[in-house]
């Protein structure tokens, strides 16, 4: 078998003494889709801001792209990186916000080629004609000179994914991105992940869109309470669960 | 064009009828009598003893406008250190580092819990503390040819600043939402480098309204450097009005003064407040 691009084992995050994540383990292969549902406070954010080290792990690993995330060994021990260390390994992962988080302050063309040009160095030339062809790529060219206040949630949420995107990410990890939107808005940010699940972005996506999950995901994942309940084939767990709580939470979500 | 189906009669069609307007009474009424109170305190300056043919000949006169030109000389460089360690020890008191913040809550709490006009005449009688001040082996020098009314004046008057200016940069680094700062983290940004990109420039927006009240009270804070012999606008007005006599018409030379210097500022502070509102969708009034 291949080595996965994410590979988390035994994750265990406490906030005080609240456990967020006990113990969870999974595999993410290249290419592949992984969808985590479950209700809130079941873990799901946390592990995704874990992967991306917006927090970091107490106990437990992960490895992206066969590199310890976050961490080194040494004599027997676990020694924290510098900044410019977990800045390198973060920049193979793009992060898109349930809230969007886009830069009020600059338009979607310098929200899109901020990283690019400030953190990579980037020429600012090159960089506007590679933004440009991404907002192409989320549908929102005419856009580019638009402050975050003139666009809809929906489109805040594409300018965000090109924003991720325009870092070129091995993986891409989505949080809830059409929990804020209003309903009509949720299909054109949906239709955007789903073409760039199609040329075979890895990802993983915090969802409660139960029929995405099913349409995209190649895996799917239930949490609750920190735990992963039931892990398998989307049709596995979205049409046929094993547990008891997964039904319950099926349930409860489609009424 | 569809109906909604069913609806109640009786309710009379007001399209299309004009709103009347409304009368304000009260608001006629007590501007008049504000211009009548303005009338008769403008009419008994007049009649007071002020002999307005010496403010209007002493408003221009060299020494004065030398003044004008030191107090805003002081006051731009004073609010320029201000703004400085203000926005430094704002960043020190939110880092992680308990050292820097423990440092940055000792400023603000030494240099805000003494009067301004103590700390002025500490730093210029620090020869008294201190005959030589310098850097060990490299370079030293007397005290007393150091610590000039204008070194003195702005050490105190832009050391002081900076302790309020930073609370209020501060407030302003809280008001930005927390996910602006993973977000710039999210693109790879490290903590200085998402502080000065995407944090300060959005705490600007909150930060400019108070720190365009913080310069004004600067620019007639620096009338207090006039204790150390700085020679700034109404230290110029005493010192003539301690030959002439003519107490009354010389502070309300430099009063004009004062004025008109707050008044120039006011524009300049909106213009910046654009500049810096950028992206904001709130709608100005």
């Amino acid at each position: 078998m291949t080595r996965p691009l994410v590979a988390v084992r035994s994750a265990v995050k406490l906030f005080g003494s609240y456990q967020a994540l006990k113990d969870v383990s999974l595999d993410v292969h290249a290419g592949q889709v992984l969808c985590l549902v479950g209700a809130s406070g079941s873990g799901k954010t946390t592990l995704l801001r874990c992967i991306n080290q917006l927090v970091q792990l107490d106990s437990g690993g992960i490895w992206l792209d066969g590199e310890l995330l976050g961490m080194r060994q040494h004599g027997g021990k676990l020694h924290r990186l510098s900044e410019a260390e977990i800045i390198r390994q973060r920049l193979k992962t793009g992060m898109v916000f349930q809230r969007f988080n886009l830069f009020p302050h600059k338009t979607a063309l310098e929200n899109v080629i901020e990283g690019p040009v400030q953190v990579q160095g980037r020429k600012p030339a090159e960089a506007r004609t590679a933004a440009m062809e991404l907002l192409h790529r989320v549908g929102l060219e005419e856009k580019a000179g638009s402050y975050p206040s003139q666009l809809s949630g929906g489109q805040q949420q594409r300018v965000a994914i090109a924003r991720a995107l325009s870092m070129r990410p091995k993986l891409m990890l989505f949080d809830e991105p059409t929990s804020a939107l209003d309903p009509v808005l949720v299909g054109e940010v949906l239709a955007v992940m789903k073409e760039l699940a199609r040329e075979g972005m890895t990802m993983i996506v915090v969802t409660h869109e139960l029929a995405f999950a099913r349409e995209v995901a190649d895996m799917v994942v239930y949490m609750d309470g920190g735990r992963i309940v039931e892990a398998g084939l989307p049709d596995q767990v979205l049409g046929a669960p094993q547990e008891a709580r997964t039904r319950a939470f099926l349930s409860a979500v489609l009424g | 064009m569809s109906a909604f189906p069913g609806m109640a009669e009786g309710f009379p069609d007001l399209s299309g009828m004009p709103a009347a307007r409304r009368a304000h009474w009260g608001r006629w009424l007590s501007a008049l009598l504000i211009l009548l109170v303005l009338l008769a305190i403008g009419r008994a300056f007049a009649r007071g003893q002020i002999e307005w043919a010496y403010v209007a000949r002493f408003l221009t006169v060299p020494v004065i406008v030398d003044g004008v030109v030191n107090t805003i000389v002081m006051s731009v460089l004073a609010m320029a250190l201000g703004i400085v360690l203000g926005v430094l020890v704002a960043v020190m008191r939110l880092s992680p580092n308990p050292v820097l913040t423990a440092v940055a809550v000792g400023y603000t709490w030494l240099f805000r819990g003494t009067p301004l006009i103590l700390q002025l005449l500490l730093w210029f009688n620090l020869a008294l503390v201190f005959p030589t001040i310098g850097i060990p082996g490299l370079w030293s020098g007397k005290a007393v040819d150091i610590m000039t009314p204008l070194v003195a004046a702005l050490l105190g008057l832009g050391i002081n600043q900076g302790a309020y200016t930073s609370e209020v940069v501060r407030s302003g680094l809280l008001s930005v939402d927390a996910g602006q700062y993973e977000a710039a983290q999210a693109i790879g940004m490290g903590h200085m480098r998402a502080l000065r990109r995407i944090i300060l420039p959005q705490a600007m927006r909150v930060v400019l309204p108070p720190i365009g009240n913080e310069f004004i009270s600067l620019v007639k804070a620096t009338s207090l450097a006039s204790v150390i012999q700085y020679p700034e606008v109404l230290h110029a007005a005493e010192n003539i009005y301690y030959a002439n006599s003519r107490v009354i018409e010389l502070l309300i030379v430099a009063g004009l003064w004062y004025l008109l210097v707050v008044s120039i500022l006011t524009p300049l502070q909106m213009l910046l407040e654009r500049h810096f509102s950028r992206g904001a969708a709130r709608v100005r009034r």
